[in-house]
């Protein structure tokens, strides 16, 4: 039976409660004597605080408290670290200002919180926090990372707003290559910050039992046991074991809802303090502010190619926008998930890449799906395009020239990582298939016919996930380890419930995690529940993002099912009074070897809890079994994503009117799963691509705080994906599994981008592709064409 | 405090509440009906989408005041007798939801295009659904459960 259900489209167990509206995310809980908060926030960019007045606010109708940045001060909160230390190519460590949880003296971006009232309704709430008198003193707001090092100083730790100067390869090695190559490709481009938007807002339910002293937080959170760690160690509102984190339903987070945040920080501190149970949830305009934004990275580069079109070196300079502090992993983002991946799918054997992270007065910038992973993507796919059409070599064949082969694995690359396996050519050619490739000429002529321009691009990605090998890991700078916990509990009549320190916020893990342990014990799938997202009820996890859970949550599951099989084995080899040998397991019977006598899964499983007669000494009862599972590697998706647009030359409109896509995500589990996952990802880089753009002006107001300002994609706005698949499994983890849920937002900009250089004959524009930057192309095109 | 009366769900109810309240609190706040979700502050989103006396409407965009006497329904009224509605079930089986948070209104949506008699092909069905945005799925399965589901729909009226 093993076997029977990988791989298999079993439609989500989860859905059921979705789709007839009884989720349970975390605004939906309704608690008796519940008070709301609303947070007072920073209408600059940058101000110093002279004073606070809450009398007013105080006064007003419902108000409980008020409390200010002065009383996180005066209660000695410390600040909201981030969890990873770089250091720069001097040596020194990163230079990190101190994030406040509610700012008492100085604000650094907008909607910054500096208090929050707590009132008894919403609306009461809301009104007083209008009431609450901050005395303000602008100050010169530093906005454009591109000058950032040389503008006023914003923090005195912290010269010239560098976070760190970090590099990564050879540069000597690199130089050489591009002395002694035949052709350089030159490419400027910036990486535009996004705002992550998952549809649920973050909301927080913080409740305080005076008579256990414990705080329990509903929260929106990918990592419950992140939160109750950093809440309880580092800001210090409560001791670790009085704090519950209760992260439910969970409507998307893409990134955002990692982080450790003021609001939810600040609504568990105040719970306790007051006594109180109160309740939180973003109005979207907060989301705008406050949520971690992604990429915003200024970049060069230089591409050497020998006459051949060999790489023979990719020489990078970044700057990257680390916003006014630190969010909780944003230092790693434009480095060791960003320079550590440049070498893509190609055998370049000299890589340089040098990345200076800086503050400016906006919002903290944090990982974003796929984070560093398609910046890196989006710089080398778009400078390998353009070196392509340079040296007048078909784009696919210069990408093959310099593929690392399939039987070149494990491959070491310059910059620091060892792919375990992959396929680059077979991915590249079904997806060539898929495309029509070779057919591209005719549909071009005849676009043109209607008058439209159509381009074609190529993008050949890769990823590292499945973070991550804790020694590795730790050794690059991270504050802890990065494997995971999982645990099968068998219960007495033989149903299983799986316990998982991942977290699933739309990923299915009730379905896929189940699959998986119902697979190995043999089970159907109905008898096995997935339980999630409470630190009252797991171990230690770490949580879900980087593409992890299947390939290092759901490895943990695969090791903890084996346990299980094992101590199923000695129970039957006691009930059956033979040898633990003579027990075999072809699940769900444990057999007798050279016999007919057998046990099955649901009597060994009553056996455990019931039996009286066990040798103390050699054997426990129950049936239970743990493990953390820390990764040997990381995971390394790849595949190959190609986009067809047609522009209107007259109003500068693209339209994506193919777009395949063909990954490598090793062994899946649940292919419906897969494909949806591969579908939203690509409608998030489709969307960086064309229409996403978080502006700030030069006095750091945010431009774009609204779905009327920000550009969301829409159902309209995209074709029908065609997604394909081809497989090497991992060879490091029980599973497989390499991970699916970033691929499509790193594959796919570089694709839609090149493709609209293409259609433009080689015109570069910048993401967004909006209507009118590209219509101004179309002008400078035909200026050219006729000059 | 205003006193209104509505039929909710087939459930005839009077409810009090403030005459700047939505009619999106009050399912929320005062009857515990939390299928309805709230994603945006501009109705823009589409979260919040319900039907108002048989016609798809946006409920944070809507005060409860306004409603008064009117038929609603909300996604918790959708399934007759505990059957779930087709388009329910297309959901379900398309894969047209992830994290289920848009879900409520894109299904209340689909029920709304397709009683109006949109065209059922995938780039009508696409723009009948742009007041209504999704995070997580990429629209695809969506469009392929709102096909699913409309035909459904139509066999069983039929
Ligand atoms: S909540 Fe977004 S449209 Fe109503
Ligand atoms: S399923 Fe998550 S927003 Fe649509």
């Amino acid at each position: 039976m093993s076997g029977s259900l990988i791989g298999k489209r079993v439609l989500r167990k989860e859905d059921h409660r979705f789709v007839s509206g009884k989720g349970r995310y975390t605004d939906d809980i309704q608690l008796v004597g519940v008070t709301y908060a609303a947070f007072v926030r920073s209408p600059y960019a940058r101000a110093d605080i002279k004073s606070f007045d809450v009398s007013e606010a105080l006064a007003a109708p419902g108000v409980i408290a008020v409390l200010t940045g002065e009383e996180v001060v005066k209660d000695g909160l410390g600040g909201l670290p981030c969890g990873w230390m770089i250091h720069s190519k001097d040596g020194s460590e990163m230079r990190q200002p101190h994030h406040p949880v509610l700012a008492a003296d100085r604000v650094n971006y907008l909607g910054e919180p500096v208090a929050l009232v707590i009132a008894e309704t919403q609306l009461e709430a809301k009104n007083a926090a209008e009431m609450v008198m901050v005395d303000f003193e602008p100050l010169t707001a530093v906005v454009n990372p591109a000058t950032a090092s040389q503008a006023e100083t914003l923090y005195e730790a912290v010269p010239n707003n560098v976070c760190y100067e970090w590099e990564l390869g050879d540069e000597a090695a690199t130089d050489a290559g591009l002395a002694a190559a035949a052709h350089i490709t030159t490419l400027q481009l910036t990486n535009n910050r996004l705002i992550p938007n998952a549809i649920e807002p973050r909301a927080a339910l913080a409740e305080y039992n005076s008579g256990t002293d414990e705080i329990i937080l509903h929260t929106t959170s990918q990592n419950p046991h992140l939160v109750r760690l950093i809440m309880t160690a580092f800001v210090q509102i409560a001791p670790e074991h009085k704090l519950r984190v209760i992260a439910p339903d969970v409507g998307g987070g893409f990134g955002s809802k990692i982080f450790i945040y003021s609001e939810e920080t600040a609504l568990a501190w105040a719970a306790k303090k007051l006594g109180l149970t109160i309740k939180w949830t973003a109005e979207r305009s907060e989301s705008f502010l406050t949520d971690a934004h992604g990429r915003d990275h200024v970049s060069e580069a230089q591409l050497a190619l020998s006459a051949e079109g060999e790489f023979l070196a990719l020489k990078v300079k970044t700057i990257a926008n680390m916003g006014a502090y630190l969010s909780t992993f944003a230092s790693a983002v434009p480095t060791y998930l960003y320079g550590t991946l440049l070498a893509g799918q190609y055998r370049t054997p000299a890589i340089y890449v040098e990345v200076d992270s800086v503050f400016t007065n906006t919002a903290p910038v944090d990982a974003y799906r796929g984070a560093g992973r398609p910046e890196a993507t989006y710089l080398v796919e778009r400078i390998v395009e353009k070196a392509a059409a340079e040296m007048g070599l078909d784009p696919a064949e210069l990408r093959r020239r310099n593929f690392i082969g399939r039987d070149q694995f494990p491959y070491q690359t310059p910059v620091a990582l060892e792919y375990d396996t992959g396929d680059y050519e077979a991915s590249l050619s079904k997806a060539l298939e898929m495309a029509d490739y070779d057919t591209f000429a005719t549909r071009q002529a005849e676009a043109a016919s209607r008058g439209k321009l159509r381009g074609i691009g190529l993008s050949c990605y890769i990823e590292a996930c499945g973070l991550a090998p804790s020694q590795v890991a730790g050794a690059l700078g991270a504050g802890v380890g990065l494997w995971e916990s999982g645990e099968v509990r068998v219960n007495p009549t033989g149903s299983v419930t799986v316990l998982t320190g991942s977290h699933s916020h739309g990923q299915g893990h009730e379905t896929t995690f189940a699959q998986l342990v119902a697979d190995r014990l043999g089970l159907p799938i109905e008898d096995v529940e997935v339980v999630h997202g409470d630190t009252g009820k797991l171990d230690f996890g770490l949580g879900t993002y980087g593409s992890r859970s299947l390939a290092v949550g759901g490895s943990a599951l695969s090791v903890a099912a084996d346990k299980v099989v094992e101590k199923g084995r000695k129970i039957a080899a006691h009930l059956l009074r033979t040898d633990v040998d003579n027990i075999d397991f072809d699940a769900p019977v444990f057999k007798m070897l050279d016999s007919n006598e057998s046990k099955t899964f649901q009597e060994i499983a009553f056996a455990a809890y019931v039996n009286h007669d066990y040798p103390s000494d050699e054997l426990e009862p129950g049936l239970a079994e743990k493990a953390f599972y820390d990764p040997l590697n990381f995971t390394y998706p790849a595949g190959t994503h190609i986009c067809e647009v047609e522009i209107d030359p007259d109003t500068g409109v693209v339209e994506v009117v193919q777009f395949v896509a063909v990954d490598d995500f090793g062994t899946i589990i649940n292919p419906m799963i897969v494909e949806g996952q591969v579908h939203g990802g690509l409608a998030q880089g489709i969307g960086q691509a064309l229409l996403e753009q978080a502006v700030y002006d030069d006095t750091g107001q945010l431009i774009t705080g609204s779905y009327m300002d920000y550009c969301m994609p829409r159902a309209d706005n995209f074709p029908d994906f065609k997604v394909g698949m081809t497989c090497t499994p991992c060879t490091h983890n029980p599973v497989g599994a390499k991970g699916c849920g970033e691929a499509g937002a790193i594959g796919s900009p570089p694709a839609v981008m090149n493709a609209i250089t293409h259609a433009l004959g080689g015109i570069e524009v910048d993401m967004p592709a909006t209507s009118e930057k590209v219509w101004r192309a179309v002008q400078t095109m035909r200026t050219l064409k006729t000059a | 405090m205003e006193t209104i009366e509505l039929k909710i769900n087939g459930r005839k109810r009077t409810l009090h509440c403030l005459p700047n309240a939505t009619l999106v609190e009050v399912l929320r706040d005062q009857l515990h009906l939390t299928g309805t979700h709230v994603g945006c502050d501009t109705t823009q989103c589409g979260a919040c989408t319900i039907h108002v006396d048989g016609c798809a409407v946006k409920a944070c965009t809507v005060l409860a005041v306004r409603s008064d006497g009117s038929d609603v329904m909300t996604i918790e009224g959708l399934a007759e007798n505990e059957a779930s509605h087709p388009m329910q079930e297309a959901f379900k089986a398309c894969h047209g939801l992830q994290c289920g948070f848009c879900t409520p209104g894109m299904i209340m949506s689909a029920v709304d295009l397709v009683n109006k008699g949109c065209a059922l092909e995938p780039s009508a069905i696409r723009e009948a659904l742009s007041g209504n945005i999704c995070r997580c799925t990429g629209y695809q399965n969506i469009v392929a459960a709102v096909m699913q589901g409309a035909s459904e729909m139509q066999e069983q009226s039929s």
